[in-house]
């Protein structure tokens, strides 16, 4: 029980600290619904799964500066390519998006692990590449998105045997969000895959002498974040009905998800469910810092001043429960 | 040069060449460099003259000392992305203070920010153990707000840039341009600091081995504290440097710059994961980037084209770069 609540401790407190966050909205705007959180999930679509693509690279003990410009590429390449078509063609689009975001997150492997220059840098140069492509795919904001995909996002998900009241506040998004994540994370966590994807973030030597196809697990890693990547992208097309080639703030909050949502940057440790918690927390502090009616400049203030302490803090907590003496 | 390079010779002279380069990592990029130019002077013949090389100083050395806080952080195994938002708001703060201020005051009330964003980022690294991409990523966002509130309350009294900085930034003295002026004394400072002194000295040996560095009593904080800082000071001056190249002052003035210099100490030959590495590879490393992307330019292809050819060359030089050096 105990080791349940030191492996689980971080999450617990994050869940805790949303239902603060929570209880605060709820003081400052008594009319906070199930329509509002309905729009707060939407909201929460897109930097989720870009949190989830840092996630999964950053366990592997890598960092994924791209994120951004793969969900601009793909949010493009979708919104053109659903442009004047008809709505069952988006059936083929939705596929072939997510494999070109897998393909396009395996490269980013190969490269780095053929190249053997540091992830980050080569991460940095697969940003120019990509924004690139998605300029050349798109030169200004355009295209559209079929109507029943843009359905798929609004509204609440009916779900059988349960009443009214609590059926209106599961949105649709949510359910969306859930299921995709669920669908690739619950196999890769139980497989040997999952197992070795954390293994090379904690100590790739170990993992080597160990047996871990060490570079075939980072390619995989990669690729699984440009699947993620791709899947931000269709959800900013989806909930935007455009494509825009230009890549939006997703990077540095899914940089700041990941670390409070408690996986630490060196890797190898953490999950995919405390990022995500993590990402409400911050948006519905955006939308809390809106609904005392403070000027949007001064919410990115203190947002990023939180973003700051909640990781100083944390970065404290870890530094103090190490052993003493040990490397840091 | 090229000669050397391109010949077929003997393997035993292969190999004593690979290990002269290994031994001077300078001199390949010096290659690379002069074959830069040469295909630029093939491209468009009689393009390389005096006011071309002028011209390529002139956008250069912003990126270079931008490079140089990155060169230094990295030496620490440490990054710092906030040098794009501090220059920034220095030049802002400059062009609007200016209108009112005299010219000494305006400086200094251009340098606080850089001081107060290099202060938190240093204590944030040094003391609180946050790691230094998120540290000044969140600083820079923090930045960022402030500059857009701050530019409310100037919108009234307009912007100027001051005659000065106009001349630092685009004036030519003999044919030189007069931001060497203040290129070569920083330039030469970096150096000297990096090589000759005991502060360049504890930067090398907290970033080979921080453990073995506190344990010979090295007050890791202090260091980081007063590195960061440095770091913050030199983006700020690049920032008045700039405005006087770019003549409009706006909130994105220098963030282009930021992954640049990153890839520019990276190509340079400083390793991302500290403790090697040095100022004048640097220096070569910007002048790279900047005849890479007057390459670009002139081969007229569409912005998009244009970023993912950056990209892959960003990548491929590190990689090629990497090679030489590391099979020692």
């Amino acid at each position: 029980m105990s080791r349940f609540f030191r492996n689980q401790g971080w999450v617990a407190g994050l869940l805790a600290l949303l239902i603060f966050v929570f209880v605060i909205t709820k003081l400052i705007q008594p009319g906070y619904g199930s329509g509002d959180f309905g729009s707060l999930a939407r909201a929460v679509l897109p930097y989720a799964f870009a949190v989830a693509a840092q996630t999964v690279v950053v366990i592997a003990g890598g960092i994924d500066l791209s994120v951004a410009a793969m969900m601009a590429l793909t949010s493009v390449t979708a919104a053109s390519m659903m442009n004047g078509a008809s709505e069952e063609y988006a059936l083929f689009v939705i596929p072939f998006v997510l494999a070109m975001g897998l393909v396009l997150g395996a490269l980013n492997g190969v490269l780095i692990v053929v190249t053997r220059v540091p992830d980050i840098v080569v991460t940095l140069a697969t940003l120019f590449v990509l924004q690139g492509a998605a300029l050349l795919v798109l030169g200004a904001p355009g295209g559209a998105a079929a109507e029943w995909l843009k359905a798929s996002v609004v509204g609440t998900a009916p779900i059988p045997g349960l009443p009214d009241w609590a059926d209106a506040w599961v949105p649709k998004a949510l359910v969306l969000l859930v299921v995709c994540l669920c669908i690739v994370w619950i196999p890769l966590r139980r497989s040997r895959l999952g197992l070795s994807i954390y293994a090379i973030g904690s100590n790739e030597l170990a993992a080597f002498r160990s047996g871990v196809p060490v570079a075939r697990t980072r390619i995989i890693a990669y690729a699984l974040s440009g699947l993620f990547g791709a899947m931000g992208g269709l959800s900013l097309t989806i909930s935007t009905g455009i494509g825009a080639p230009i890549p939006g703030p997703y990077l540095l909050a899914s940089v700041a998800a990941v670390v409070l949502g408690g996986v630490a940057l060196g890797g190898g440790k953490g999950g995919l469910l405390g990022p995500i918690i993590a990402v409400f927390v911050l948006r519905l502090v955006r939308t809390d810092l809106t609904l005392l009616a403070i000027d949007p400049n001064v919410t990115a203030i203190i947002e990023g001043a939180i973003m700051v302490a909640v990781v100083m803090f944390g970065a404290f907590i870890t530094m103090r429960s190490r052993p003493v003496g040990a490397t840091p | 040069m090229t000669d050397i390079a391109t010949m077929p010779q003997p393997v035993s002279f292969g190999r004593r060449l690979k290990r002269f380069m290994a031994d001077r990592p300078l001199i390949p990029l010096i290659i690379l460099l002069v074959i830069l130019v040469v295909i630029l002077q093939i491209l468009r013949p009689g393009i390389v003259n005096e006011r071309w090389l002028a011209n390529t100083a002139k956008f250069a050395i912003p990126l270079a000392i931008l490079a140089g806080c990155q060169t230094m952080t990295m030496l620490t195994g440490g990054i710092d992305l906030s040098v794009g938002t501090v220059a920034t708001m220095s030049a802002f703060i400059m062009a609007t203070q200016i209108v009112n201020q005299d010219p000494a005051v305006a400086f200094l009330l251009a340098m606080l920010p850089a001081v107060l964003i290099g202060l938190v980022n240093g204590i944030g690294v040094g003391v609180f153990r946050v790691h230094p991409l998120i540290m000044t990523l969140g600083t820079s966002l923090i930045g960022t707000g402030f500059l857009q509130v701050y530019q409310r309350t100037v919108i009234a009294s307009g912007a100027k840039i001051p005659d000065f900085l106009n001349w630092l930034g685009t004036g030519v003295t003999y044919g030189f341009p007069n931001a060497l002026f203040l290129f070569v004394p920083v330039a030469v400072l970096i150096v000297f600091t990096l090589n000759r002194t005991g502060f360049g000295r504890l930067l090398y040996a907290v970033g080979d081995n921080e453990h073995a560095a506190r344990l010979s009593g090295v007050r890791y904080w202090q260091v980081i504290t007063a590195l960061y800082i440095v770091s913050s000071l030199l983006a700020g001056i690049t920032g008045l440097l700039y405005i006087g190249l770019i003549k409009a002052p706006s909130l994105s003035l220098a963030e282009p710059l930021v992954l640049p210099s990153v890839a520019a100490a990276v190509i340079g030959g400083t390793s991302i994961f500290g403790g090697r590495g040095g100022y004048m590879g640097t220096i070569v490393g910007a002048l790279i980037l900047t005849v890479l992307t007057t390459l670009l330019t002139i081969l007229q292809m569409p912005e998009g084209g244009r970023r993912i050819l950056f990209g892959f060359i960003v990548l491929f030089v590190t990689a090629a770069y990497l090679r030489i050096v590391e099979d020692r």
